[in-house]
């Protein structure tokens, strides 16, 4: 392992600097290093990327820039508190710790008594390092139903590892040299060739541990694009190829492009031949996708759809950088199976510069501390019946099924929730006024957050402060390649704990043989020591980040299956084109692609009543999510929910820039702010996601302009075959302006 | 003395508004007040599939190149969070000399 040998906290003139990891929250979770700077009061004055770390190298994006204004925000939740009013008052009364956690723990004990554990339900939003310790907070309390709260189909990473892992027996990211410490100057690595960019845009979103500029990093390097985006994104401008598919037909074009690929023989014959299953099926499916019917539904030119394949399949190493889009299509295990198959067929699996296996020291993307819940409780996790897929390895409940749970109460009722992290209402709820409507039913809720959110406000019975991550210790493994690094606590705003703290202190009420530990940092120490990293959390800061041992073609050397033997982590030990796993389960073994449920070739009447395709969710540089809209710096490079519309159809609908248009398809409508651009297509339009105005009245029936803004509103509950998948970014609606009273 | 200035490789910059922030910080400057401000130049089609789609970062009369950095020998705070890496501080002579190998550069002499 890599060790650094300079020290975690310095005296710079009158401020203390130290080293650290940014995990949010704010933010997002990819986790770059960096330097608080704080006065001799304790207060955080600056944050700047740190240089010595591999990972970012110094750099560093304008929402770690600006954390200072966000942990420092006058706004900020600074005590416990608890409802004093109605619901959605926003009436509230300080109180202690104790007597949240004591109100708390009695209220879940009288649901567990009455109804049973599992009518308590634990919803997280994404990860602001949270997983771990909700899942043991839920599994120590005795309910199995730990829930991204409204995601529909789960559709964020989860879908693409899941299916990863059930066909290929790991997960993949693109290797842009990040598991080394000596990153570019790692004499082992290879720059690519060409990558992919699926469904991404890097440089802004920088999801699942990638960070979005080793793209640029690679570009200078030689590196070729081909951009797969309905936008002409600045990658896609750069690119060697940019192909402006219609949303939500990612799955048909990577059939297309695996067609050219086989039918011109300009797949890895050898890699195929010792490494990949059911070839020969794959090669007879494919042709069900010539490239004039896949041109037809992806809207990409044949010859583009032609160039693509043979530039990806003669390009040694090639790899993919993908991202939410797929997750985000409603069959996203098959679009993720054909895209697994392009890298795999081409031989750019565990090569340099190709598809990496991420090197792992503390997984926990499967919960903490499953044996604190019993088996019979374990079966009582919501949605197991409908999608058997979950049983395999996935330990979260199926986010569409808690949503009719809560409505229906059958075969359960839900009476109460903890939600932590998570501002569902007005983030990654589909059709956010059910989950609402579910909530409000609710005996008991329990918010946990840094400040007043839409959810909160309309929900909660007791809301707790949680820390930024400048307020606390922590761990930072991450997604992707892991990396061990510490989050160093350097300031203390009111009465805020951190997420871990929080958990630990109510966990030991109600289970405190699960919660043996005195403080976090014990707790953070006995989670490595346990899982073989010899580094006390205190010992684990002086020398972080550190690094797992690297090598390629793992799959040669027997270092990818448990049991030693060459091959990959499948029954087969190869790569399953062809996926007996996927058979077991019911599912087809091939990759396919589904048209969207609603789309101008699925339903062509309701196109005619809503005559734009609408794609939600691209981030902005500003923004994480439903976060940052109160900070001011960040606020001002966008300060309002946006409509990308191509100047043809702002013509055509009769819309100019910086008008106030309501988006609406037969579920609801929010408003958007026009922004006409030629990066979209005449046909597509797309709309920013999750949207408040934290500056707006909170209490109801304003709610923070919540139901004007929240384009969810839109977003059905439709989730894939599998219990994967969902509809965000492929949609129908139609445009018009809002009247002038209500702007 | 030498005159010293800001080179930017504006081919790879993509425009992230970090040089923007890093100086407000720095700085302290409010909203709407800036050291160094992106200018978006497109994005248009020239023809086909090529693009005008850049991103110019451009000191303002507020820049002071990070003087009270450069004493402790550390870099201006926009050159230091440039997440593209496409901007470099030095001294205009030898700037201007990297200025002849490569395309798309543009030289600022801030003060």
């Amino acid at each position: 392992m890599g060790e650094k040998t300079k020290p975690w906290r310095w005296q710079e003139d009158d401020l203390t600097v130290t080293r650290g990891s940014a995990w949010s929250g704010p933010g997002c979770h990819i986790g770059c290093g960096v330097l608080l700077f704080t006065d001799k009061d304790g207060k955080l004055v600056k944050v700047e990327g740190d240089p010595d770390n591999p990972f970012n190298q110094g750099r560093l994006c304008v929402r770690c820039l600006a954390v200072p204004n966000a942990t420092n925000h006058p706004d900020r939740l600074k005590y416990p508190m608890k409802r004093v009013g109605a619901r959605g008052e926003n009436k509230w009364e300080r109180i202690t710790w104790d007597e949240a956690y004591d109100t708390i723990v009695k209220e879940f004990t009288k649901v567990k008594e009455q109804y049973g554990a599992e009518s308590v339900i634990f919803c997280q939003g994404t990860g602001r390092d949270i997983a771990p310790y909700i899942s043991r907070l839920a599994w120590s309390f005795g309910s199995p139903n730990w829930v991204p709260l409204g995601l529909t189909g789960n559709a964020c990473y989860l879908p693409r590892v899941a299916g990863c892992i059930a066909t290929t027996g790991s997960f993949w990211v693109a290797d842009c040299s990040q598991a080394s410490p000596l990153r570019y100057d790692n004499p082992d690595y290879k720059v690519p060739e060409c990558m992919a960019v699926w469904g991404n845009n890097t440089v802004v979103s920088n999801a699942d541990g990638f960070y979005g500029h080793w793209v640029v990093d690679l570009m200078k390097r030689g590196t070729k694009l081909i951009v797969i985006d309905p936008r002409l994104t600045w990658l896609a401008s750069k690119a060697e190829l940019w192909l402006q598919i219609r949303p939500g037909t990612d799955a048909a074009l990577a059939l297309g492009m695996l067609n050219v690929i086989i039918n011109e023989e300009l797949y890895d014959k050898d890699f195929v031949d010792k490494w990949c299953y059911g070839f020969d099926q794959l090669k007879e499916r494919v042709q069900q996708y010539p490239v004039s019917e896949v041109s037809r539904i992806t809207w990409i030119p044949e010859e583009k759809i032609i160039a693509a394949a043979r530039l990806f399949a003669n390009s040694k190493p090639a790899t993919v950088q993908w991202g939410l889009a797929l997750d985000m299509t409603q069959e996203t295990l098959p679009a993720s199976h054909a895209i697994t198959a392009l890298w795999s067929i081409t031989g750019n699996i565990d090569v340099p510069g190709g598809m990496l296996p991420p090197p792992t020291l503390l997984f926990y993307g499967g919960g903490w501390g499953d044996e604190l819940i019993s088996d019979e409780q374990k079966a009582k996790r919501i949605g197991l019946s409908k999608y058997p897929l979950y049983q395999y390895g996935f330990v979260v409940a199926q986010p569409d099924e808690v949503a009719n749970q809560l409505e229906t109460g059958e075969p359960y009722p839900i009476k109460a929730a903890w939600i932590q992290t998570n501002n569902s209402l007005a983030c990654m709820s589909a059709d956010p006024k059910k989950t609402y409507a579910g909530l409000r039913k609710l005996d008991f809720v329990v918010g946990v957050d840094l400040f007043l959110t839409p959810t909160i406000v309309a929900c909660a019975d007791i809301v707790l402060p949680a820390a930024t991550y400048p307020e606390r210790d922590g761990l930072r493994f991450g997604d992707g390649p892991q990396r061990g690094e510490a989050i160093n606590k350097v300031t203390q705003i009111g009465e805020c704990k951190s997420d871990m703290q929080i958990n630990l202190e109510l966990g030991k009420r109600w289970n405190p043989e699960a919660y043996p530990w005195d403080n976090v940092q014990d707790m953070f120490t006995h989670m490595l020591k346990s899982k073989g990293v010899d580094y006390s959390f205190q010992e684990l800061r002086e020398v972080a980040p550190i690094y797992p041992p690297q090598e390629y073609k793992r799959h040669e050397k027997g270092t990818m299956r448990f049991d030693g033997e060459v091959g990959f982590n499948t029954p087969t030990r190869r790569i399953e084109l062809f996926s007996t796993f996927y058979e077991q389960a019911g599912l087809d073994p091939l990759p396919y692609y589904k048209e969207p449920t609603e789309s101008p070739l699925s339903t062509p009447d309701l196109y005619a009543e809503y005559p734009l395709v609408l794609t939600t969710g691209a981030k902005h540089w500003g923004m994480f999510h439903s976060e940052h809209r109160q900070i001011p710096h960040l606020r001002a490079i966008h300060p309002d929910p946006t409509l990308q519309i191509h100047p043809e159809a702002a013509a055509k609908f009769g819309v100019k820039a910086g008008d106030w248009v309501w988006v609406e398809n037969s579920m609801g409508r929010a408003k958007r702010k026009v922004e006409i651009t030629p990066i979209m297509d005449p046909r597509v339009v797309n709309a920013d996601h999750a949207w408040w105005f934290p500056e707006a009245e909170a209490a109801e029936p304003t709610l923070f302009n919540l139901w004007d803004l929240a384009i969810n509103q839109l977003v059905p509950f439709q989730p894939g075959k599998s219990g994967f998948g969902g509809n965000y970014k492929s949609l129908l609606c139609k445009i018009y302006k809002v009247a002038e009273e209500e702007v | 003395m030498a005159r010293y200035g800001l080179l930017i490789d504006y081919e790879y910059c993509t425009g992230c508004h970090s040089c923007e922030v890093a100086c407000q910080m720095e700085h302290n400057l409010p909203v709407g007040k800036f050291g160094i401000q992106l200018a978006e130049i497109g994005p248009w089609q020239i023809e086909g599939d090529k693009w005008q789609y850049a991103y110019i970062p451009v000191p303002t009369d507020l820049c002071d190149l990070c003087g009270k950095r450069l004493a402790k020998g550390k870099l201006p705070s926009c050159v230091h969070h440039c997440q593209a890496n496409v901007m470099k501080f030095g001294k205009v002579e030898d700037l201007a000399k990297e200025m002849e190998g490569k395309s798309h550069m543009v030289l600022f002499t801030p003060k």
